[in-house]
């Protein structure tokens, strides 16, 4: 008998393996002409654990400190090991990974697979992104470089316009009233700690939705399917889909090497408090499209300061965002047409806004 | 007075002389009593004897509480100008300009006087300008020179800390020029008229105007203002070190300093001019058109060996500096890492500086010193850039060996999942 076959055994007599990964092999991916949107999510999960991995290994030589943490990465760009190549991981891939987060949710809505039953894999998943924009947030303070000191400058103080817990909440994320290095401590303990830990449970209810409701149909062919059984068409999760998404996985990896080696993350210059902002600073890319919405606001709209006014239909829409599946129906002859325009509005308006902030001085 | 005078026929005085009458009495008549009446007719006067509310509200003077009373006599209180102005209530007129200095010293050189104002203003004015060229001229009977109020202008006068000052830092230039750039004004006095404008051209203009660094020198640094003197030839060096302490410690122990005494030269303007003095180049080290060694000394001696060795060695400096720069802003360009190699060059140009500093001693050895320390870390730069993009190629090998390791993998699950599949 081979070496793995007698590891299965013995695993098998211990923790009855089969019936463990039998969900799996029952678990079957509806194929048709979008199935390929269905790698989405696992190249989402596979850069999460990139970041877990990279970030651990950061870790070893990091420190939070206003006074230290600009020189340790430094150090491990030059003096590590392949530190720079861990490093510009961490970063490419958490920039990658806030794509695709965000490509597998436009995917997830356009195919409306967010309908009864799935609301609370919406749910999860509208958090997962909120938590990794706070990652990215979080994350972008640690080297402790000019630009985001005063990014997160700038950012804590959108978030104190918030009105009656604005300031309190900016006090809060800062450790005080201005950036220092008392925020690069909270800011590196939300990033290490507190984030992580929330994100691993929302992550494991994501997946065991996933895994509990199976994978959705877009509902047209979930007519032309239920009038047609014999049409219907489905891959075995286990292993046809798992090793295409392997495959994903791969492609993945090698675009992350290549932009790690080719375009290794730039360190900056060190965060000095006593000189003024750089001209034309902007927030990253993923937070541009509300930072440039802020900036077109005008001063005050009728009595409201306009700020004030875009802060607070920023935290609606978020709002409305989340709640977005109780408003649809889940019968496919009755999808709600005016939830695919705001779809597509809001992709347009989210890439549009993110280009004109991005080109804009 | 007397050209004005030949020029206005009969008539047309008599129509001024009543019109200015009229609006004097209109006015005095127009405003009643008030507790300053000077200001409500000279308001409404022209040109000279014209002094607005407005004007005068931005003088110093005003704003510390001094009115017109203060320094021309006379009773503000009364609205008949014969009593205002009459010589009873104190009344002293136009100030001779002969007398002006005197005037401003009554209060200005009162140290009593003037600590209630402002403690730490000096009240040694009166005293300086008694010194100065303009002082000794003025008490020799030349009324064309300078006085207080030419300078910090009157009934507008500003703190010079004001911007809008005549006498702030920035305009200090502008403000000696309006006599010494004026060739038909200067006409008599033997001094040129060309330092405006060989000023407007220096670096030390460029520091003070263009870039507003206030520490750079105008005028009245060099010249001193209240006592303001041209800089005697043998003291030139002195007026220099305040600023350029380093360069003048070097001049102090050099061979130049005995040599440009004994001649009777004036030190640091001897290479680098007085007014219109350009940025220092290592030009003038060489024997081209900037040249200035060689304005003195003999092609071939061995002050012109040693100028090429000095040149030489600075070229070598700052060509060793720019190949690290530009091989470590091409590795910088490619992501890779080279902020301690950027920040080191910081320091060999700083040796570089040095070494230039150094050469007012006029002494090789010294110079070389500096240039080895400088050229020992731009070497070290150039081989941390060098460093740099051998990592650089190593990384993109790395990138390739391992592109194909995946592309390899991805066939060979596309064959696995082919072979399951069939």
């Amino acid at each position: 008998m081979s070496f793995p076959r007698n590891v299965r055994g013995w695993l098998d007599e211990r923790l009855e393996w089969d019936d463990l990964i039998a969900p799996l092999r029952k678990k079957a991916v509806p194929l048709h002409r979008l199935s390929y949107w269905y790698f989405l999510g696992g190249i989402t999960l596979f850069l999460f654990v990139i970041q877990v991995l990279t970030g651990i290994l950061l870790l070893l030589y990091y420190r939070a400190g206003a006074n230290e943490a600009f020189e340790s990465v430094q150090y491990i760009m030059i003096r590590v090991q392949f530190g720079w190549l861990i490093r510009s991981i961490h970063s490419w891939s958490a920039n990658l990974m806030i794509f695709t987060a965000f490509a597998h949710m436009f995917s997830v809505l356009f195919l409306k697979a967010y309908r009864k039953p799935r609301e609370l894999t919406w749910v999860s998943g509208v958090f997962l992104l909120f938590l990794v924009m706070g990652f990215g947030f979080s994350g972008y303070l640690l080297p402790w470089n000019t630009l985001a000191f005063f990014a997160t400058k700038v950012g804590t103080e959108i978030t104190g316009q918030v009105p009656v817990i604005g300031k309190p909440l900016m006090i809060f994320l800062r450790g005080g009233e201005e950036v220092t290095g008392a925020t690069l401590t909270r800011f590196f303990g939300f990033h290490v700690a507190v984030l992580p830990g929330i994100a691993t449970l929302l992550l494991l209810l994501h997946v065991l939705l996933v895994q509990r409701l199976g994978i959705s149909i877009p509902p047209k062919l979930e007519v032309q399917w239920t009038a047609n059984p014999s049409a219907k068409r489905e891959m075995k999760f286990f292993p046809n889909f798992l090793l295409r998404e392997l495959m994903a996985w791969y492609v993945a990896l090698g675009v992350l090497g290549a932009l790690a080696a080719v375009f290794p993350w730039n360190l900056g210059v060190k965060a000095d408090p006593f000189v003024s902002a750089p001209a034309g600073i902007k927030p990253e890319w993923y937070f541009l499209f509300m930072f440039q919405t802020l900036k077109l606001i005008p001063s005050k709209v009728w009595f409201i300061d306009g700020e004030v006014l875009g802060v607070l239909a920023f935290g609606l829409v978020g709002l409305l965002w989340l709640l977005l599946p109780f408003f649809e129906s889940d019968q496919p002859s009755h999808m709600k047409r005016w939830i695919t325009g705001l779809s597509i509005f809001a992709l347009a308006y989210t890439a549009g806004m993110s280009v004109y902030g991005y080109l804009a001085k | 007075m007397a050209i004005l005078r030949n020029r206005l026929r009969p008539f047309s005085a008599a129509h001024y002389v009543g019109l200015a009458g009229f609006v004097v009495l209109a006015a005095c008549l127009g405003y009643g009593q008030t507790t300053n009446s000077c200001l409500d007719c000279h308001s409404a006067l022209p040109d000279l004897l014209g002094v607005t509310q407005e004007k005068f509200s931005q003088d110093i003077h005003a704003q510390k509480g001094l009115t017109c009373v203060s320094c021309h006599g006379g009773d503000p209180t009364s609205d008949d100008p014969d009593k205002a102005m009459s010589r009873k209530a104190g009344w002293k007129g136009k100030i001779d300009h002969k007398q002006i200095p005197q005037l401003c010293g009554s209060c200005h050189s009162d140290p009593a006087y003037i600590r209630q104002f402002n403690p730490s203003l000096r009240t040694d004015q009166l005293g300086q300008y008694r010194t100065s060229v303009h002082g000794k001229r003025l008490a020799a009977g030349d009324t064309k020179v300078a006085v207080c109020t030419d300078c910090h202008s009157v009934h507008d006068l500003r703190a010079p800390n004001d911007p809008r000052s005549t006498v702030n830092p920035v305009n200090v230039a502008n403000t000696c020029a309006r006599c010494h750039a004026d060739a038909d004004y200067m006409k008599g006095y033997s001094i040129s008229t060309d330092q405006f404008a060989k000023y407007s051209t220096s670096v030390h203009h460029q520091a003070l105007v263009v870039r507003g660094d206030l520490s750079a020198p105008t005028c009245t640094t060099c010249h001193g203002n209240h006592g303001a003197a041209p800089p005697g030839v043998d003291k030139v060096e002195n007026v220099c070190s305040n600023c350029h302490a380093f360069q003048a410690q070097m001049y102090e122990k050099s061979t130049h300093k005995k040599a440009f005494e004994s001649a009777s030269l004036p030190g640091c303007v001897v290479c680098h001019s007085n007014h219109g003095i350009s940025h220092p180049t290592d030009a003038y080290l060489g024997t081209g058109p900037d040249a200035v060694c060689m304005r003195c000394h003999t092609p071939g001696d061995a002050c012109d060996q040693a100028r090429a060795g000095l040149l030489s060695s600075l070229s070598q400096l700052n060509e060793s500096i720019k190949s690290a720069d530009q091989i470590l802003r091409v590795a910088e360009s490619s992501g890779m890492e080279v902020g301690e190699a950027r920040l080191g060059q910081d320091q060999a140009r700083d040796s570089l500086t040095k070494a230039r500093v150094t050469i007012h001693s006029f002494r090789t050895d010294l110079v070389d010193q500096d240039i080895q320390a400088g050229l020992k870390i731009a070497a070290k730069n150039l081989q941390a850039g060098k460093e740099a993009m051998v990592e650089r190629n190593y990384r993109r090998l790395g990138l390739g060996i391992s592109l194909i390791a995946i592309g390899m993998v991805l066939a060979g699950l596309r064959l696995y999942i082919k072979k399951i599949e069939s």
